[in-house]
């Protein structure tokens, strides 16, 4: 007679099975309980609070190859554990044990007796007495060793990842200074000031600008933006850069040098990949005795630029129908001339701000906005208006999604204070 | 900075009572002294706090390069002291903390009434040359940061997502941040070097306030030894063994933990 225990009948199998089957499948019930924790398809280790080893299953003793005897009451489980998986242990492991009361997919090396190293995930967790008081641990065990292959190679995979990341980020860095002056030019009667946003580190922009001198005390200034990201943009935005200089010394009407800039990208870039770009070029003549600029702004597409008056009034400097640099052989180029007074300030910028998305949904910041922005802004400083551009782009933070170029240009008023402030 | 957010500082228990400041060690946070608290609590202005990077501190306080060597951690402890302005506290350092009260002790002893350095030790890599044994190798230490690594597989997978895409909802790290001890595993890994690799032994004779240096009676982490040299550095300092064992006492014997640092504390008055 077989020795059921369960004495319940509805779970057991199909009394219109015949005998011997019925008898086969009771018999595979009755897997000793002693057999299923001895020779289960994982360790088993029952641990004393302090960690010691109080019990131990077959499996184990035969992954590892020690004796019951070498570990019963004689070893902790974590000198099982590398030294390096016993400070784990002690810091991460235990801690966490005693304050949860289970820990699970734990991963450690156990070492064997031959002095191996065994790959494991552990689990455990604290049996507790009556009244709640811990009383032992229970701890499985289960091999490791190919998961840990795997994994050792996702996490390869996972620093190699970083690694090349940051290289990239480190060249886009660098490419990215290549295509700005290092410092804008110090300009006799001039306060500039510039600023850079780089919405992403892991791609080159395509935003530029410049400041330098011409001929007989007048300056060349531009501030454009490439389309596209990346390394081909870089080259156009480097292009672009040296043809207007060039193009400046040529011939410094504004619209000569734009229209000469569209001519070189035409020619580079025919057929199949057009490449184009939106710029303002300004010519800067000193006005006479009286401390301003002449300025003639070519804009080639790119948004207005904005003066802000020494009366505390703002405004847009519209150059309607100017059109994309690099698009059509002939590109209209429009022009607007106009004086920077004392205490007047010149702000170009690129579309990066004004795209940017603010804390509204599907919302751009607009150039509505930027006006009523630089409007309570004005009267101010080059710097002064930098600083301001730059805490804007700060609020708005990840919704500037683009590159962002700024640079401004004010003539300091004639009182000798601020004549005087350093820039 | 907001110390008392930056460091997640919570102060509870007898008001006017003696301080009895807690610093956590390498692993997890302030929770692991929550057995022993309420003990503390009945008598003494208990402060706990978590360091910066661990549990729910401001983790965007937090820069590798404060926080990779003792000094950021030491300028943490003296600031919170200074913030609350509680008169000197006995301050109860636990693992590599017992080593941040050493050298904040050293600095401004007029913030300390006392330390208690809990299961100490200034050096755990051995120095055979000086004679002194931590314990440990450098290579102990790499494997160390292997098993960090092993087991940060699914934090930095799920985890870090999650916390670092959304700066403007903390609220999300925090959750996540609240399972006990969970840790971004580059914070972890520069802190366990700040902890098994920094070398204070010279530090201990700076210490001028009364110390009890209290071990375990088997720890894996800072054996009897290691203790001992601790105890003779610091001139008048006492040296005791708990019944405790493991490495961490607060938990494995918070009754006993409690009472020692109770006791200590009072003879400070």
């Amino acid at each position: 007679m077989m020795c059921r225990n369960d004495g319940d009948q509805s779970s057991g199998p199909d009394p219109g099975q015949p005998p011997d089957d019925d008898r086969t499948f009771s018999a595979l019930l009755e897997d000793s309980v002693e057999d299923l924790y001895e020779n289960a398809p994982c360790g088993y280790l029952s641990t004393l609070l302090d960690g010691q080893i109080a019990k131990v299953n077959t499996t184990l003793l035969n992954w590892l190859g020690y004796k019951r005897t070498e570990l019963v009451g004689r070893r902790k489980f974590s000198d099982l554990l590398t030294t390096g998986g016993r400070l784990y242990h002690e810091t991460h492991f235990a801690p966490l044990l005693r304050m949860q009361g289970e820990i699970s997919g734990i991963a450690l090396e156990l070492r064997a007796a031959d002095g191996s190293r065994m790959p494991v995930l552990v689990t455990s967790t604290v049996k507790t007495g009556s009244e709640g008081q811990p009383l032992l641990i229970r701890t499985t065990v289960f091999d490791a060793r190919d998961r840990r292959a795997y994994e050792q190679e996702l996490l390869r995979a996972r620093q190699d990842a970083e690694r090349e990341r940051e290289r990239l980020q480190q060249l886009a860095t660098t490419l990215q200074k290549t295509l700005l002056p290092p410092a804008v030019e110090n300009v006799p009667g001039l306060d500039v000031a510039a600023y850079y946003h780089i919405a992403s580190t892991d791609e080159v922009g395509g935003d530029f600008y410049d400041l330098f001198p011409l001929a007989a005390g007048t300056w060349g200034l531009f501030l454009g933006d490439v389309c596209g990201k990346g390394a081909a943009a870089a080259a156009v935005t480097s292009l672009a850069r040296y043809t207007l200089r060039a193009a400046a010394v040529y011939d410094p009407d504004p619209a000569a040098v734009l229209s000469n800039l569209n001519t070189v990208l035409n020619h580079e870039y025919n057929g199949t990949d057009p490449r184009f770009c939106t710029v303002i070029f300004g010519l800067l003549t000193p006005d006479g005795d009286q401390g301003g600029f002449r300025i003639i702004l070519a804009s080639g597409g790119h948004p207005p630029a904005l003066l802000l008056r020494a009366d505390g009034t703002a405004d847009y400097l519209p150059t309607p129908g100017g059109q994309l640099i690099g698009v059509l052989p002939d590109a209209d180029i429009a022009t607007i001339t106009f004086r920077l007074a004392r205490g007047d300030t010149l702000l170009l910028h690129t579309d990066g701000l004004t795209e940017a998305h603010t804390a509204i949904r599907g919302e751009r910041y607009g150039d509505e906005a930027l006006l009523d922005f630089v409007r309570a802004l004005a009267p101010t400083t080059a710097q002064g208006t930098i600083t301001a551009v730059r805490d804007l782009l700060g609020t708005l933070g990840t919704g500037v999604d683009d590159d962002t170029a700024v640079l401004a240009v004010h003539v300091p008023r004639a009182d000798r204070e601020e004549q005087q402030r350093p820039r | 900075m907001d110390v008392r957010s930056r460091n997640q500082v919570r102060v509870s228990g007898r008001p006017g009572g003696p301080v009895v400041m807690l610093a956590h060690g390498f692993g997890c946070d302030q929770n692991l002294w929550r057995l022993v608290v309420p003990t503390l609590e009945r008598e003494f202005t208990v402060v706990l706090f978590d360091h910066v990077g661990a549990g729910r501190s401001d983790l965007s306080a937090w820069s590798e390069d404060r926080y990779s060597g003792m000094d950021g951690y030491v300028d943490d402890v003296l600031e919170i002291c200074r913030e609350l302005d509680l008169g000197p506290v006995t301050f109860v350092g636990h693992s590599v903390s017992a080593m941040m009260g050493v050298l904040a002790a050293a600095r401004h002893p007029e913030y300390f009434a006392g330390l208690v350095l809990l299961a100490p030790s200034p050096c755990f890599i051995d120095d055979p040359a000086a004679g002194y044994r931590g314990g440990f190798s450098a290579e102990d230490i790499e494997e160390l940061l292997q098993s960090l690594d092993a087991n940060y597989l699914g934090w930095s997978g799920a985890m870090a997502p999650v916390i670092m895409g959304n700066p403007e909802r903390p609220e999300l790290g925090q959750e996540l941040t609240n399972s006990f001890c969970a840790t971004d595993p580059e914070i972890a890994r520069v802190f366990a070097r700040v902890t098994f690799l920094s070398d204070n032994r010279a530090d201990l004779a700076q210490v001028a306030v009364p110390t009890l240096v209290a071990q375990c009676s088997s720890d894996a982490i800072a054996p009897p030894e290691v203790g001992a040299f601790v105890q003779a550095q610091i001139r008048g300092s006492r040296l005791i063994t708990l019944n405790a064992t493991g490495h961490c006492p607060q938990l494995s014997a918070p009754e006993e933990t409690a009472q020692a640092i109770a006791a200590f504390a009072r003879t400070l008055r």
